[in-house]
């Protein structure tokens, strides 16, 4: 399991096209994918999840990821999340 | 007996054909006990299955048809069908509840339309919409009703429907879809603005089309009047056909204008614009034979989202413009908002006169930050095309020097950190405020160019309302005071040798352009669909005969009396 504390970057936070860019992101990924934000658990491959949670830009979150392929999942996911596309 | 029913012109053009009424389909679910789940969650994932096979077709078909960009509202909603978090607790619910599909889908969904129904954000709101959509569709399959999906199209129809909405139109079928009837909406709704940019013939607003009409019912549609006429006689039929094959004839003999240029019959050249809201219209201006961009409206840039887009965002938006028109100008307006035009992230306080108050260029000159970083995209896009800065809504000299100042400290900026910045792009002003008309000569000497906004100028210089339908009377285009200040402003800008535009409604109405052409307007700058009508009429006109009527025009009394001379003049023609 990688666990990581992440300040999200995105100029529109978690929303719009950066949470289903998360979402195809993580599904190409065998690991389980967690958000932690606020002790709330996201699963990581949900676009509702995701967007429920509302994560904005400058927030802290944490990502856990959990499986065979979860160093290559974390890198590709924190880039995710402070890269715009 | 054909019946007649009226609504609102959406979109020009007349169709034939039988109705297809699109309707919701009656989805009654019922929670009932269930006795074996492992079969349960097989029919839902059946329904699952089935509900991703259209989508995907879907997507495959928009993108198409429609371009990429379109499509992403069903990429959208494939995303939600094959949500873990949705489709896990759908499969616990019926697990553990031993309650059927329809109801534990339903019940999850509702859930989530209600989180997002109430967030403080319209983008989320609109999920929620996705997500019902989605819900419909695998309760469809889930229930054995046929999902009345657009998608499903394979004969030539006419569409009948309460309203559409963007998910609606984004698969229209143009194959099959000859035209559209609503019960709901105006000139400026989603579904008109839709039909006019697909060029197919609509009439909204009707009040009771899908009351009126079965399914397979003969409709004649007729966007022209906009009029639709149920069950038509056999003589309806024959006349609508002779009319539809006319207009189609028409359209045929100005599609030959598109790659021309704009010729008077003494010859002279004057420029034919669009107007444009969205980089993506650049498409329909050149295919309508656009020979410029003569208004960018950039405030779509700024709508439907949470935060102001950055200086990277509109840099790509305003080069994409600048790019697909080639050496041709556009004609950018910097951010006009306030009025009746608000973005949900900047709070505005309430005015007793929006169209009077803090707006446009006075709104960002007292936000300098949010003016700045418009004016830095537009330097950076300078070199890409054939840029013209505009700035709405000037009143005084004051104000335009403010801007001007402030444009050049960051162009200065952006160069001391090595950026390029064309030297070739002129900086303007929209003419929309009296005062500013009636100061034109001074004016005159320090922009490069004009571009008169006739709406506002209309509504400003008759101190009329033009939403309001009590004073709509007094919204005269043609009337001699707004002549006069028209012409003083173009006589102005050519004393200086300043190109003169008009970016109004105006600049595309027949009876207006031969006026304006009699003035010596040099810009014309319309909605794309009426450049190739008013380039065809420009060819019938010529400058030295039009200028002789202006004097003659400019003393007339009333604005009844403006219209009635044009109207025989262009008679003679």
């Amino acid at each position: 399991m990688v666990e990581k504390k992440i300040v999200v970057q995105l100029a529109h936070g978690l929303h719009a096209r950066p949470a289903a860019n998360f979402v195809k992101v993580a599904t190409s990924f065998s690991s389980e994918i967690k958000i932690i934000k606020n002790e709330k658990n996201v699963n990581g491959k949900s676009i509702m999840g995701i967007m429920a949670a509302a994560i904005a830009k400058g927030e802290e979150i944490t990502l856990i990821t959990d499986g065979v392929d979860e160093q290559e999942a974390m890198a590709a996911l924190e880039k995710a999340l402070t890269e715009q596309e | 007996m054909s019946q007649k029913i009226t609504g609102v012109k959406a979109s020009a053009g007349i169709a034939i054909g039988k109705a297809f009424l699109l309707t919701t389909p009656d989805l009654q679910i019922n929670t009932v006990a269930i006795e074996d789940p492992a079969n349960e969650i097989q029919r839902f994932q059946e329904a699952l299955a089935r509900a991703k096979n259209d989508l995907e077709g879907i997507v495959l078909r928009v993108e198409r048809e429609m371009g990429t960009e379109h499509a992403d509202i069903f990429k959208a909603h494939l995303l939600v069908l094959e949500d873990p978090e949705l489709v896990d607790t759908v499969k616990d619910k019926i697990s553990n509840e031993k309650t059927n599909a329809e109801s534990a889908l339903n019940d999850v969904a509702q859930a989530y339309i209600g989180l997002f129904e109430q967030m403080d954000n319209e983008y989320m709101r609109e999920r929620a919409a996705d997500i019902r959509d989605v819900t419909k569709r695998v309760l469809s399959y889930l229930l054995g009703v046929p999902f009345a999906g657009l998608g499903e199209l394979t004969e030539e129809v006419i569409l009948v429907a309460d309203d559409l909405t963007p998910s609606d139109t984004a698969q229209l079928d143009r194959r099959y879809v000859k035209g559209f009837i609503t019960d709901i909406g105006g000139r400026t709704s989603h579904s008109a603005i839709m039909a006019r940019s697909l060029e197919i013939p609509a009439v909204v607003g009707t009040q009771g089309i899908t009351r009126a009409v079965q399914p397979s019912t003969l409709i004649i549609l007729d966007g022209h009047e906009g009029i639709a006429i149920i069950d038509p006689s056999e003589e309806e039929i024959a006349f609508y056909k002779r009319k539809q094959a006319d207009y189609e004839a028409q359209k045929a003999e100005l599609a030959k204008l598109v790659n021309n240029k704009t010729v008077t019959l003494d010859n002279h050249h004057v420029e034919l614009a669009a107007n444009i809201g969205s980089p993506e219209d650049v498409a329909g201006a050149i295919a309508n034979g656009a020979e410029g961009v003569g208004l960018f409206r950039t405030e779509f840039l700024y709508m439907g989202r949470n935060d102001f887009p950055t200086e990277e965002e509109q840099y790509l938006a305003y080069k994409h413009v600048l790019e697909h028109m080639g050496d041709r100008p556009v004609v950018i307006r910097t951010l006009d908002i306030g009025g009746d035009k608000h973005l949900s992230y900047l709070a505005l306080p309430e005015e007793m006169n929006p169209f009077l108050g803090h707006r446009a260029i006075r709104l960002c000159l007292d936000n300098q930050e949010l003016f700045r970083t418009q004016l830095r995209a537009l330097l950076r896009a300078s070199v890409h095309g054939n840029l013209k800065i505009m700035f709405p809504m000037i009143a005084t000299l004051e104000e335009f020097r403010q801007a001007k100042a402030i444009l050049e400290e960051e162009k200065k900026s952006l160069v001391n950190r090595g950026i390029v910045v064309s030297d070739q792009y002129e900086v303007g002003i929209m003419i929309e405020i009296p005062a500013a008309a009636l100061m034109a000569d001074q004016f005159a000497r320090e922009v490069d160019f004009f571009s008169i906004g006739t709406n506002d100028l209309i509504q400003y210089t008759m101190a009329a309302d033009r939403m309001n339908e009590k004073v709509a009377y007094l919204y005269q285009p043609y009337h001699p005071a707004v002549l006069r200040l028209l012409y003083n402003v173009i006589k102005a800008g050519h004393a200086q040798n300043k190109w003169v535009g008009m970016c109004g409604e105006m600049a595309g109405d027949p009876i207006a352009i031969p006026i304006l052409l009699g003035m010596g307007l040099d810009e014309y700058s319309m909605s794309a669909g009426s450049i190739l009508p008013a380039r065809q009429q420009l060819s019938r006109l010529s400058v030295e005969d039009a200028a002789k009527q202006i004097d003659t025009i400019l003393q007339m009394s009333t604005s009844a009396q403006v219209e009635a001379f044009v109207k025989e003049w262009l008679e003679k023609v």
